[in-house]
């Protein structure tokens, strides 16, 4: 092996500093802290109680295993608003439009999260915009109650995640040969069959690293369960923001976060399997 | 089904619909709130009231616009400076980074890379507390091993601006190592030939080619900086970054100015995006 030069350091040490000092590091305090209980007496002693007071207060758990199903199932629908849109945009629409079309797609992306989710919180609200388009129409009478439940919860997910699954979706699809689709349909394949035995295994790499996208910023998000989502609507981010925040109980709250990063990384992983691909390929 | 073979009236046409519908939604609640903005009325949703500038300019007991109001003004310079800041320290380390993985073969690079890539797997909130975590403990241990209470490790300025980098930086990393993949390496070795360091080729060669992708690292960083909110709760102190007061306020005192200072950011988001869509298709014309 060469010896290797300065300039190799150089590149090196920035980069993990940054990884060790502000990723490792404070991953394995966060463990250590995790296991921490303080008695009585003011004293730090190892102890499982943490992890404890999790399993046995059915709030907690019930939560935690609400906002994983509830993240795949809004990961799914994100899918399926969004495949159609993917598809319109790089295979149906003239190509002079199709650019324009996808800038309009990432500004929501850009204006952030906590703007839409308020001009939902707007939309939704009982004398909001819809409301009152409603009750002007004489579809209703009195206002629909959509805020703070989990259908407004539903909406505000969706909305503040599905546009990250648009482009590596669009970027797959670029990528598929338009004569494979002409060549099926020539030999007379259904629109179904095109779908699913072409377009469907063809784009799996974008779905994935799409819906990996998706599923963190779902189970990951404060705010639009917080904002948007009522009292039943408990999300387990919140739990950790209550822990933190609120009641001061930091070990407690350490113990909750090792808990959603290893479920998330489990589900990640578990998507990367079932679908045979790798960390690195989903990220470029 | 595609643009080359014929498809019946009623795919096309459903198609489309749906394709409406959908920029609809998109659409829906930005225009509402810019829409609102202009509401003559003390209450942030309907009924219109008819047109008014008070949300932007008054200064009465009753309004307070959001050119008046200090705190929001010293909010979205907060977070304008802690933008400036990720997007400086995000686009060094990730643009070394880029170079590092992309350039250099070295042992356990395969872990390093993986790590670097973690905070896209890394729940933001989880993020956020690790770093409270141990920059808490780092202090409490300094303090007591050394008597100084270092102002970097308690929540505040630099806590976010650190905790907005340890992802910034991810993302730097991927869209500069995007570029540097088309980068042709016979320009570097033609450098390193006629004796030029591997640093100068780095330096006159390698980085010019990545500017591009630099820039648009740098705004995507601060952009992200921007937004954030997950992370930045938990970091803050006691001046809050535009999306954590908004957070406050929506949850405890709205009022239109909200409306306005909305509409400000959707505004500017649009416009710049619509001028960088002129600009880069008069170049490629």
């Amino acid at each position: 092996m060469k010896k290797r030069r300065g300039t190799f350091y150089l590149l090196l040490v920035p980069v993990l500093l940054w990884l060790m000092v502000l990723i490792v590091i404070p991953h394995i305090d966060m463990m250590y802290r995790s296991f921490r209980f303080e008695t009585d007496e003011g004293l730090f002693v190892f102890s499982l109680k943490n992890y404890l007071s999790f399993f046995t207060n059915q709030i907690y758990w019930l939560t935690f295993v609400k906002t994983a199903l509830y993240s795949i199932c809004v990961t799914f629908l994100a899918f399926v608003v969004t495949f159609p849109v993917a598809f319109f945009l790089t295979k149906v629409v003239a190509q002079k439009y199709s650019s324009f079309l996808t800038l309009l797609l990432l500004i929501p992306i850009w204006i952030g999260e906590l703007v839409t989710i308020y001009g939902w919180m707007i939309l939704l609200s009982d004398n909001g915009v819809i409301n009152n388009f409603l009750i002007r129409l004489g579809i209703i009478d009195t206002p629909i109650e959509m805020l703070f439940t989990n259908f407004s919860m539903t909406i505000g997910l969706l909305y503040m995640s599905m546009l990250f699954m648009i482009v590596p979706m669009m970027s797959a699809l670029e990528s598929l040969d338009d004569s494979l689709i002409e060549a099926a349909s020539d030999l007379g394949a259904s629109k179904w069959t095109i779908f699913r035995q072409i377009i469907i295994p063809y784009t799996t790499p974008g779905i994935v690293s799409g819906g990996i996208i998706v599923f963190m910023l779902v189970i990951g998000d404060y705010v639009a369960p917080n904002i948007l989502g009522g009292k039943s609507s408990l999300w387990f981010t919140e739990q950790i923001y209550n822990k933190f925040l609120m009641s001061f109980n930091w070990n407690e709250g350490a113990a909750f976060g090792f808990l959603l990063l290893i479920l998330s990384s489990a589900i990640v992983w578990i998507a990367l399997k079932l679908s045979g691909q790798k960390l690195e390929k989903v990220a470029s | 089904m595609i643009r080359t073979l014929p498809c019946s009236l009623a795919y096309i046409t459903g198609f489309r619909l749906y394709m409406v519908l959908f920029y609809i939604f998109l659409i829906m609640p930005l225009v509402t709130i810019c829409v609102l903005a202009f509401n003559d009325s003390n209450f942030i949703a309907l009924p219109w009231e008819g047109f008014s500038l008070d949300w932007f300019i008054a200064n009465t007991n009753e309004r307070l616009g959001l050119f008046k109001d200090t705190d929001l003004m010293w909010s979205v310079w907060t977070s304008v400076q802690t933008g400036f800041f990720v997007a400086l320290f995000s686009t060094i380390v990730g643009t070394i980074a880029a170079l590092l993985f992309e350039e250099e073969q070295f042992r356990l690079k395969g872990l390093l890379y993986f790590l670097a890539l973690a905070p896209l797997v890394i729940p933001g909130v989880v993020l956020g507390i690790s770093i409270l975590l141990s920059s808490t403990n780092a202090g409490m241990y300094v303090e007591g091993a050394l008597g100084i209470d270092v102002e970097l490790l308690r929540p505040g300025f630099w806590l976010v601006v650190i905790g907005q980098f340890s992802f910034g930086a991810t993302y730097v990393m991927l869209l500069v190592q995007a570029r540097l993949k088309k980068f042709d390496r016979v320009l570097e070795e033609a450098a390193l030939s006629l004796r030029a360091t591997r640093l100068q080729v780095i330096w006159y060669i390698t980085i010019p080619f990545l500017r591009p992708a630099i820039i648009g690292a740098f705004v995507v960083a601060f952009l992200i900086s921007f937004s954030n909110f997950n992370t930045t709760i938990f970091l803050v102190g006691s001046d809050p970054t535009l999306p954590v007061d908004l957070y406050s306020r929506i949850k405890f005192s709205s009022t239109p100015v909200l409306n306005a200072v909305s509409f400000m950011i959707v505004s500017f988001i649009t416009v710049a995006a619509m001028l960088n869509f002129v600009i880069s298709r008069k170049k490629s014309n």
